[in-house]
């Protein structure tokens, strides 16, 4: 019923994303070799791979960090990156860190509504070093929604959080994104994560995407659901296979 | 052995087969770290080194195995700084050498810091400008006296520029690595967040390089007493150095004693003001550890 929410926004634009024959190579070696995808808007696709496969690239070309590119790439104006690493400014409490980059001059009020929204309005005035590894995290996904995004990119968002922390962090970023309805590309390694939260899982290999497999499953999904259990045999099924 | 085991029940109604003759353990009692320490203040014991080695001192000094000309007692000492402060010539020369390194020290951190943002910021102003300074840096500027000497006379500028070159380097040395070493991924992480050029020097890689820039500034403190000591002693006829000059020709070791401890002093104070610089500007850091 939840996803419903942001379905009407698929009828302001066809895409959120569209990339075609994107190519981008190191020292001639080409990690992206002309890739075709394409995000509808309001559409959370988690993109798996095995790491050195060049999703990590494609995230940071979809969000302008790398341009030495060849093809075309269409991305939203307003788009927000979460890293792994949270990568707060430590010389800046936490509050200035949400609002950095953002155009004028933007009320702490703001920041304070964007923390509040992901459970960490009580450590607005906080230092960062001062912050749990989810807290950080957390803080860091503020800075990303309070830039309105159209298009979030998730770059491993939960690698390095505990097994409880990352559940957690799941379940908010799930959240999230029913209620500001933003197109989501979730780079992640973790099958279980992406059948957790997408609405299509791309699996990328040799440069391109290899295989796409639609998840149709009821939110919020149950990890013990069988038909759960099936989608993710059968992609790991998929990354053994292509691994190899 | 295992000391996770729950303990024996009261009841004699053991079914372990190792019960035998119950040896009774011998208990160690694990006595809190407070209870060991010495009643002493920590302060205390730390002053009471210095203290005796100034009494071994005076003892020297009053049996005469130390003759006053090798080096006074600390009471002559004390004796004479009260003098050079009460006749105001302490002072007056302490104020012209102060005057002296915060001229230089002024003038060498906007040179250095300027040189170091040029360079650091600009790919252009690193091969225009790093190269001549790492050239620059490897004289040893006590050597550049005689020339400065030439150049600027004998009056305030050359004892000003020694200290300024002093200066100079540390600073650009350190708030140029400060600059370079700033997180790659932080950059990044500022430029995904839409900041401008000027943005990211000023919200990423200026505060980033603060811990350099501080570093530097205490080097540069220490370099610029040095230079003072250095300038002070060629050609001055004002300053700590000239009284210690005066004070050699007339064998006055007491005097001499009394300018090394105004030295040390003003070194001191110098390095307490980036103490508290760094207290200020640099909580944020993981590893600070002051409050």
């Amino acid at each position: 019923m939840a996803t419903d929410v942001h379905r009407p926004v698929t009828t302001k634009a066809a895409h959120a994303v569209r990339v075609e024959g994107l190519t981008r190579s190191f020292d001639g070696r080409p990690v992206i070799d002309r890739l075709r995808l394409d995000i509808r808007p309001g559409e959370f696709v988690a993109l798996l791979g095995r790491s050195g496969c060049g999703k990590s690239t494609l995230l940071r070309i979809l969000a302008g960090l790398d341009r030495d590119i060849e093809g075309t790439v269409l991305v939203p104006r307003r788009k927000a990156v979460a890293f792994q690493a949270p990568r707060l400014m430590p010389w800046k409490r936490v509050w200035r860190n949400v609002l950095l980059g953002l155009p004028g001059k933007p009320e702490r009020a703001l920041a304070e509504r964007a923390l509040d929204e992901v459970g960490l309005g009580h450590r607005t005035t906080a230092w960062p070093k001062t912050l749990s590894g989810g807290e950080a995290q957390r803080a860091s996904l503020a800075r990303a929604l309070v830039r309105e995004p159209d298009l979030l990119l998730l770059d491993e968002p939960f690698g390095a959080l505990d097994a409880l922390t990352r559940i957690t962090a799941q379940r908010l970023v799930g959240e999230l994104w029913q209620r500001r309805g933003c197109a989501v590309l979730l780079v992640t390694h973790d099958v279980e994560e992406a059948v957790l939260l997408a609405d299509r899982v791309l699996l990328m290999d040799d440069g391109v995407i290899a295989h796409e497999q639609r998840i149709d499953l009821d939110r919020p999904r149950d990890i013990t659901d069988p038909r759960f259990a099936e989608l993710r045999a059968g992609l790991l099924r998929r990354l053994g296979a292509e691994a190899a | 052995m295992s000391i996770s085991h729950a303990p024996p029940s009261p009841d004699k109604a053991d079914i372990s087969p190792v019960s035998g003759p119950d040896p009774a353990l011998d208990l160690v009692p694990v006595l809190p770290a407070s209870s060991r320490r010495p009643h002493l203040p920590r302060w205390l014991r730390r002053t009471t080194g210095p203290l005796l080695l100034l009494a071994l001192w005076q003892l020297l000094s009053g049996t005469g195995a130390l003759a006053p000309d090798i080096l006074a007692s600390p009471g002559r000492i004390a004796e004479v700084g009260a003098d050079l402060i009460g006749d105001g010539s302490l002072t007056s020369a302490m104020g012209t050498s102060l005057q002296r390194v915060a001229g230089g020290l002024l003038l060498g951190t906007v040179i250095g810091t300027g040189l170091a943002l040029v360079s650091g910021l600009f790919r252009i102003g690193e091969d225009l400008v790093d190269a001549p300074v790492q050239m620059l840096r490897t004289v040893p500027f006590v050597g550049l006296i005689p020339l400065f000497i030439i150049w600027f006379g004998i009056g305030e500028a050359p004892k000003v520029a020694i200290i300024t070159l002093g200066v100079t380097f540390p600073l650009y040395l350190n708030v140029y690595a400060g600059i370079r070493g700033v997180d790659a991924q932080l950059i990044e992480a500022g430029e995904s967040l839409g900041l401008s050029r000027w943005g990211l020097v000023r919200h990423v890689v200026l505060p980033g390089a603060l811990p350099g820039a501080l570093t530097g500034l205490r080097y540069s403190l220490g370099i610029a007493w040095l230079a003072l000591v250095f300038a002070e002693q060629v050609n001055a006829d004002s300053g700590i150095g000239f009284l210690m000059v005066q004070a050699r020709d007339f064998l006055r070791t007491d005097v001499i004693v009394v300018c090394l401890i105004v030295y040390a002093f003003l070194g001191l104070l110098a390095d307490l003001v980036v103490r508290t610089l760094e207290r200020l500007l640099l909580q944020w850091r993981p590893t600070f550890t002051g409050r």
